[in-house]
Parts: C-alpha cells; sequence; structure tokens
C-alpha cells in the first residue's frame, strides 16, 4: 500500500544560507526502521524536483528516531538575498511529508496502519 | 556549589514576544535569565544606526527591559546574559548602568562587559596577512565584496562570559557571541566544568540550542499534535534545569500555555540542524546523535548522554555586505479563476518590463495561495479557490531599475484582469539589501576582553 509520511512522521525545517535542512521524526519508535529504508536522499532530491536545486544529503539520529536531510541550493540565494515568501524554508517540513512510500501490506498491518 | 541551576530563555530572537523575559523572572523560581537578540543581519543595522548616532548601535529594547526587570533580579540574584551589545556594548552597559542608577541600585551590582568580537577596522590587515576569510559556503574570496562590508564580528564563545560571572558581574551583556555560549557559561561558572570536559561543555551547548529560539521548543511552531497544545496565548517560554553532571531538564513555568514533551524538543533539535555528528561551536563541538531523551513528568523532558569533542582551532566569523536592492509586489485576485488571472497579470507585467528594457538579477513570480511554498509539490491550484495572491519580486544593483519596476504593480488594477484587490499599501518599498557572509578565522587572532563596572 501507499502511505504519506504525513501518517508517519512530524518534522521541523530551517535554513542555513541557501541550505534547507528537514529533520523528519517518526511519530512511533518502530516507524524509524520504515523511514531509514523509504526516505533516501535521492527520493528527497526527486521529491523535490523544481525546488533544489543542489545536492541532498541524509544524516541518521537513530537515538531521535529522526533523519536530517540538507537540500542544497533551495531558497533562491538564501537570506536577505532571497525573493521567496519562504526564504528560511521554514514550511520545507510539511513538502517533505507530503510524499507517499510503498510498503507491504502485511508491514503496513503489523504496524498497525 | 548548587546542585541545579535555571536558566530561562526571554527572547527568540531581537523582536520575540516583548513581555516574555518579565514573565520568566516574575512566573517562578529562575537562577539565570537567558537573552538572545542578534540574528545573522541585525550587526549591519547596528552598524549603520551607530555611524548615525555614536551612543546607538545595540539593542535598545534591552534598556526599558532592565528598567521594568532588574528591581526583581537584584532582590531574588536572578543574573542576566544578554548578547544585546551589538556594535556598541559599552554604549549599552552604560545607558543599562544609568537605568540601573536611577532605580536606586546604585553599589548594589556589577555589570560584565565583552568585547573583542569586532574585526571590521582589522580586514584589511588580516588580509594582507594571508586570513583569507572565504566564503564557507561557497569558498569566494572576500575581495570580491571588499568595498561593501558593513561589518564583521567573529562568534565568541561561552569562556569570557564566564570570566565576567566569575567576577561577580549580574548582568553580562556581549556583542557578538554564539546564542548557545548565553546557556552554557552560567553552567561552567556555577558547577566548575573545566573548559576541556567535552562531554559537559556538550551538554550545555545543546541545552543551550534547544532553548535559544525561545518558545519553538514549548509548543510554538510544533507540529506533533498542534491542536491539541494549550493555551498559546500565555505560552510558557522555556527553562533549562542543569545539573552538575551534565544532564537537563527542559521545562517551563507552572501555569503557563504551550507544551513540552519528547515531541516538542525533538522538533527543536533538529532546528537548523547541519552534520548532527558535529555541531562546531566555539567552546566544543557536540554529538547530537549521542542525545537521551526521556519524559520526566508533566511539561518536563529529561536529557542526557551528551558528548563532545575537542573545540576547533577556528571561530565563525559573520561579515555583512551591501548586496544590491530588492522589492516586491503583490495584487489579490477573487474567484472565478483567481489563479489564471494572476497567470495572466503576471505575463503582462513581465511583458511591460520586458519593453521598458529593465534587467534585474533575478526575476521571482509566486502565488499565494495557490503554490507559494510548496511549489510543484503543491499540485495543479483549483479553479475554485477564493482568491490568489500575485507576488512578484525583483533583485538588481540598479537601484533605479528596481524604483521603476515599483510603479507597475498598482496599474494592473486598471489594466489587467479583472477581480483584483489589495494594493493599499501604495508601492512597494524598495529595500537595500544586507548579505551576510560566514567566514573562519583563527582563534589566536581573536582576544575576548572582559571589563566589570560598578553601578
Amino acid at each position: 500500500m501507499q502511505i504519506q509520511l504525513l501518517k508517519l512522521a512530524h518534522a521541523r525545517s530551517g535554513d542555513k544560507g541557501d541550505t534547507a535542512n528537514v529533520g523528519l521524526i517518526a511519530l512511533r519508535e518502530d516507524i524509524y526502521p520504515l523511514l531509514v529504508r523509504e526516505v533516501s536522499a535521492a527520493r528527497v532530491k526527486q521529491h523535490f524536483r523544481g525546488i533544489c536545486q543542489g545536492e541532498v544529503e541524509r544524516f541518521e539520529l537513530p537515538n531521535l528516531g529522526a533523519l536530517n536531510f540538507l537540500l542544497h541550493e533551495s531558497l533562491g540565494g538564501g537570506g536577505t538575498l532571497s525573493l521567496m515568501t519562504d526564504a528560511q524554508g521554514k514550511t520545507f517540513s510539511t513538502a517533505l511529508l507530503r510524499m507517499k512510500i510503498e510498503l507491504p501490506d502485511e508491514q503496513a498491518k503489523s504496524l498497525g496502519l | 556549589m548548587r546542585n541545579k541551576i535555571r536558566i530561562a530563555a526571554g527572547q527568540g530572537f531581537w523582536g520575540d514576544l516583548p513581555d516574555a523575559p518579565g514573565r520568566q523572572v516574575e512566573g517562578g523560581p529562575i537562577d539565570y535569565l537567558m537573552l538572545d537578540y542578534l540574528a545573522e543581519v541585525t550587526m549591519s543595522i547596528m552598524q549603520k544606526q551607530k555611524a548615525r548616532d555614536p551612543t546607538a548601535g545595540y539593542a535598545r529594547d534591552f534598556v526599558p527591559l532592565m528598567n521594568q526587570i532588574l528591581p526583581a533580579c537584584v532582590e531574588r540574584n536572578i543574573r542576566v546574559t544578554a548578547n544585546a551589545g551589538g556594535v556598541n556594548v559599552a554604549g549599552c552597559a552604560a545607558a543599562v548602568r544609568e537605568v540601573a542608577r536611577e532605580l536606586g541600585l546604585s553599589g548594589k551590582l556589577k555589570i560584565g562587559i565583552v568585547t573583542g568580537d569586532d574585526i571590521l577596522d582589522r580586514i584589511d590587515d588580516l588580509l594582507a596577512r594571508g586570513v583569507e576569510l572565504r566564503n564557507m559556503d561557497t569558498d569566494e574570496s572576500l575581495s570580491a565584496v571588499r568595498d561593501r562590508i558593513q561589518s564583521a564580528n567573529a562568534y565568541l564563545g561561552a569562556e569570557p562570559i564566564v570570566e565576567a560571572l566569575n567576577q561577580g558581574a549580574q548582568i553580562v551583556i556581549t556583542g557578538r557571541c554564539t546564542d548557545t555560549g548565553l546557556t552554557l557559561a552560567p553552567m561552567i561558572h556555577e558547577f566548575g566544568w573545566s573548559l576541556v570536559d567535552w562531554d559537559r561543555l556538550a551538554s550545555g551547548t545543546i541545552a543551550g540550542h534547544i532553548i535559544e529560539c525561545g518558545a519553538q521548543c514549548s509548543g510554538g511552531n510544533c507540529q506533533y499534535e498542534w491542536q491539541s497544545i494549550p493555551d498559546l496565548a500565555n505560552v510558557g517560554f522555556p527553562i533549562a534545569e542543569a545539573a552538575p553532571d551534565g544532564s537537563f531538564v527542559i521545562t517551563k513555568h507552572e501555569g503557563t500555555g504551550g507544551r513540552v514533551n519528547v515531541p516538542s524538543v525533538k522538533e527543536q533539535l533538529l532546528y537548523e540542524m547541519g552534520d548532527p555528528h558535529g555541531y562546531i561551536t566555539p567552546d566544543c563541538v557536540a554529538d547530537f546523535t549521542t542525545i537521551q531523551l526521556a519524559e520526566d513528568g508533566p511539561d518536563r523532558v529529561r536529557v542526557f548522554g551528551i558528548k563532545g569533542r575537542a573545540a576547533t582551532d577556528t571561530l565563525k566569523v559573520s561579515i555583512s555586505y551591501s548586496a544590491g536592492y530588492k522589492a516586491v509586489g503583490t495584487l489579490v485576485y477573487a474567484w472565478p479563476d483567481a489563479y489564471e488571472k494572476a497567470r495572466a497579470a503576471d505575463k503582462i507585467l513581465r511583458a511591460r518590463l520586458d519593453r521598458l528594457g529593465l534587467r534585474f538579477d533575478q526575476i521571482l513570480t509566486e502565488f499565494v495561495g495557490a503554490n507559494a511554498t510548496h511549489g510543484p509539490l503543491a499540485g495543479e491550484p483549483s479553479p475554485d479557490l477564493g482568491e490568489v495572491q500575485l507576488r512578484v519580486g525583483v533583485r538588481g544593483n540598479d537601484r533605479k531599475a528596481i524604483e521603476r519596476f515599483t510603479k507597475e504593480i498598482a496599474p494592473l488594477i486598471l489594466t489587467g484582469p479583472p477581480g483584483v484587490t489589495g494594493f493599499a499599501g501604495g508601492r512597494p518599498k524598495v529595500e537595500e539589501i544586507v548579505a551576510y557572509w560566514p567566514a573562519l578565522i583563527p582563534k589566536s587572532e581573536i582576544t575576548s576582553k572582559v571589563e566589570i563596572i560598578e553601578v
């Protein structure tokens, strides 16, 4: 089945220059391995096509059940140079939560999803 | 030695809720009040203010705030750490001393002044000696913007603040220093931590990171179950309750709104996060992958297990420089076909700008209400949208071109698609852009200075 990250995680995003960071936090501990498996840097780069012009880096924080993504060249120059409404990337968090991932029905059932 | 201290955050940025610091002082027991005033480009604004008036150049709000809370702080021995000094720390301290004297507090407190961060006058000397100050993000040489620099400051760490506290300062005022240093310093001072005790320094640094954005860790801007977060109108700002072993509890005053729980703290931990294995400050390198969190009763989260590594031998420098001009114009198009109308208006506007021969470094059109924040991820906008705001921004070095652009927005009302409004504010303002240049400098180049003045 397909499931949207909104149902699996919460998130917060911010900026460093022209780079947006998105922290993706599993709603439950047992969901974290699923995020690690499905939400790769490559998938996030694909998800943000047309928005993220640079590389996407991913870091794992198993202690927080969270992944941190850096989306380079995403904020129209960043800081005061940017003309964007969201020059600080604050809504990239929920933009990532739009992503849908695929998981076997069996696993969805065992996770109670 | 005390077995715990309570450090309260009173401002998440310059312009945060004005009554928050007072509520932190009055709302329950605290030992320290931490106030962060300096965003990345704040220093350049202050530099300009100081150029016009030599007594200006600091966070002016800090002075009336001290007038309001100083008597209570002195009475209860609450000490204040604040980077309110901007580019005129001495001026800020003098103004606070004046206020304290008027309050009848002469002889009752000392003010600590931390300087040494300002390197604006040393740039040419540094460049001549081979300190390149290359842009950390782009690796460009500083010579590209040398003649447009407006301010240049190294981020100082906790150490000089600790020294001021050790010398008995009730209020410590700094210029550019790290937000985290303002929180870490009281812990080092109270618990006598060694400056090479990397795990404890990392713990205090992470406590600082959690509370430095004010209520953003105590229920504000929190996505997790946001609908049920109680009484944000009365949101409690965070308090770090620190123990000598480096562990701490994030909490807030009883009877305040908002919520402190593991998800709210996790969200703030990930805010503006880079590589979590190496969060670099002047004081240490903190490892966010070692943080352990546990619920510790209502609105209390215990944070422990943090590991750190040795500090690096450089400091970050924030340089601001003038980078041209920008302006943003908006109009609102109503149902039906609001998005289609806004798109048509944008095409007309761009054709007119072309015909005028105006050139910009960048022109950006957004459709607020349709896809301004999530772009293509938002999908095709519905023709039934109630309204869409057309938002067009331009940026460039030619001020005249930007000014000419601002005259092209209002005429669209009578010369473009129908059902348009939202132009009450007059022509868009032309703004000078002050951009941010992050660089590194060897620590050996920066000597912080601590001075204590008696009130």
